[in-house]
């Protein structure tokens, strides 16, 4: 018997929660912010989801009722994916050591 | 136009660049390379879903213009947030994925045939139910965001709202959304996913208005955890390896940091939730009692006096020196203590702040090298031999209460043990009781002086008679 490809999806997900498990327990608790931003801004990739949703519209209509909520959702991921990204960056260039100390 | 295979190779190697980035975090200098990892994850993630759609009507125009407008709005809140403003930002955020998540949900649902997953009226089974899942979760999180933001922010009051029936009413609606997706899936009515994306709204609403504010750390983590299952389970319905793992990842994140935030608090993550805590209202009346005990206070020129003439200084700090800004000038004070040969440490509890890691991050950005601030069992047991411990802005992570007296609310809490310092000082506002509710025995101890000012100012003044 052949085997649903959702009991491939599904173990990729359980080996994930693993893999999460394992790598977030090794993250340092000063840092535990920017794990929070950063992911905030990898869950937007969502935004697959809303760009496929948004192109789905024809040429004569692009804004379709679905196509709509595609197009909304691609600006709500993409401030999420900019904002994520960018604000982690921000806290991670003040992570700095005694001798890198500049000012 | 690249292959499904193709693309869906694609999507792990994003998927395996998101593990890369969270890797990264285990340590400050591995941290900038990971969040450049997480980057190359979504641009990958975005081209080959371009790629893989192919036929591009002129609806690419748009979506490029609304992924731009999108990208400047969030690039502009990231260069603009101060960082004591970051629970609200996070938050913020938080009800956007969930937003997306329920937009993503509804627009396949009203047009399944572009994601491959049947027609309008006869959806697949099993994506339907992973498509309900999916928009139920994302409104709870969003709602339940949007509440937490709220709260963080000072527009609704942090004091918990409580009204009886509450749990089961939430406990009815939690099951009325499995019964209505169970008959979802017999008619495939649209009526019936409005009313479940409807109602999971209102759960999230009344989900965390009962959590006061002295729980907000694990609120975060724990709609950090929501928003990243509502990621999984749209990406079981758009079959899409980078959203599934993506979302296990931060799913698994924000439940760990909500177990960490608990425990650091010492209340099991049923009670949380059941919330209740921190209430207002009980925090007077004890206050009364406790107001005729004597304290000996002080002003800035005794701080300076004990601490020029201290060996080591452990600097606690919390929510209150964020709130007064006083990060700035108490590096300042640092900076000149340093100057005298003393030695001068930071202890940080893990619910010191609204988030977990936030005083690391206030700290971080008052250029104090990271290598001088301890978490709280790295730097539990100095305390008894150092000669100064400066709490500011910090209140119920020091109280001894949480280990002496069994009757109290924050009994078996783990805190910083700064009343085995030689001497103590504490920078408050007032004798009022912290976010707990719960008065401080460490305020009346023999070697406490208490400076009553503003953080901000306090430290500044210290700083003037340091010289």
């Amino acid at each position: 018997m052949e085997i649903d490809p959702f009991i491939f999806r599904l173990s990729i997900f359980i080996l994930s929660i693993f893999v999460g498990y394992y790598v977030v327990w090794s993250v340092t608790p000063s840092l535990h912010t920017p794990l929070m931003s950063v992911t905030n801004a990898i869950s937007s990739v969502i935004i697959v989801g809303a760009i496929i949703a948004a192109l789905a519209g024809t040429s004569e209509n692009v804004f379709e009722t679905s196509s709509t909520f595609g197009f909304i959702a691609i600006i709500l991921a993409a401030i999420n994916i900019f904002g994520g990204f960018l604000v982690t960056h921000r806290m991670l260039q003040m992570y700095k050591k005694k001798k890198v100390k500049k000012k | 136009m690249i292959s499904a295979n193709l693309s869906a190779v694609f999507y792990l190697v994003s998927g395996i660049l998101f593990i890369l980035a969270l890797r990264g975090l285990s340590s400050p200098d591995t941290s900038r390379q990971g969040n450049y990892f997480g980057i190359a994850g979504m641009i990958i993630a975005i081209v080959v879903t371009f790629l893989s759609i192919g036929n591009f009507s002129n609806s690419l125009v748009y979506v490029i213009i609304f992924l731009l407008i999108g990208g400047s709005i969030g690039a502009f809140i990231a260069f603009k947030i101060p960082m004591t403003a970051m629970p609200e930002l996070v938050a913020g955020f938080h009800s956007l994925v969930g937003l997306a998540a329920v937009f993503v949900a509804i627009a396949a649902f009203l047009n399944p045939e572009a994601f491959n997953l049947g027609f309008l009226g006869n959806i697949k089974l099993a994506s339907l139910i992973e498509m309900s899942i999916g928009a139920a979760v994302g409104a709870i999180t969003f709602s339940g965001s949007i509440i937490a933001f709220l709260k963080l922010r000072g527009i609704m009051s942090g004091s918990p709202i409580i009204f009886s029936g509450q749990h089961l009413l939430n406990l009815i609606l939690g099951i009325g959304i499995f019964v209505l997706i169970f008959y979802l899936c017999k008619t495939q009515s649209a009526n019936i996913f409005w009313t479940v994306v409807f109602i999971s709204f209102l759960v999230g609403i009344l989900l965390i208005i009962p959590i006061g504010g002295a729980d907000m750390p694990v609120v975060i983590s724990m709609l950090n955890s929501y928003s990243g299952w509502a990621a999984a389970g749209i990406g079981f319905t758009l079959e899409n390896t980078a959203l599934i793992i993506t979302g296990a990842l931060v799913g698994s994140s924000g439940a760990i940091l909500s177990y960490i935030m608990c425990k650091a608090m010492n209340r099991s993550f049923v009670s949380v939730i059941l919330g209740g805590f921190g209430a207002d209202s009980s925090a007077d009346e004890k206050k009364k009692n406790q107001d005729q005990k004597p304290v000996k206070s002080g002003n800035a020129e005794d701080a300076a006096f004990l601490m020029k003439n201290a060996s080591s200084v452990i600097i606690v700090p919390g929510y209150g020196m964020a709130v007064a800004q006083a990060q700035h000038a108490l590096r300042e004070m640092v900076d000149k203590l340093k100057k005298n040969d003393i030695k001068v440490t930071y202890a940080i509890h893990p619910v010191a702040g609204r988030m977990p890691g936030h005083m690391n991050v206030l700290l971080a950005e008052a250029n104090v090298p990271y290598d001088e601030v301890f978490e709280l069992e790295d730097i539990n047991n100095d305390f008894a031999n150092s000669d100064v411990a400066f709490v500011i802005g910090a209140n119920d992570v020091t109280n001894p209460v949480a280990k002496t007296d069994p009757k109290s609310p924050i009994f078996g809490m783990p805190v910083l043990d700064v009343e085995k310092c030689k001497s103590v000082l504490f920078v408050k506002r007032s004798l009022s009781p912290g976010y707990a509710g719960i008065d401080n025995e460490l305020f009346y101890k023999d070697n406490t002086l208490m400076l009553f000012a503003d953080a901000k100012k306090m430290t500044e003044d210290i700083v003037k008679n340091l010289d």
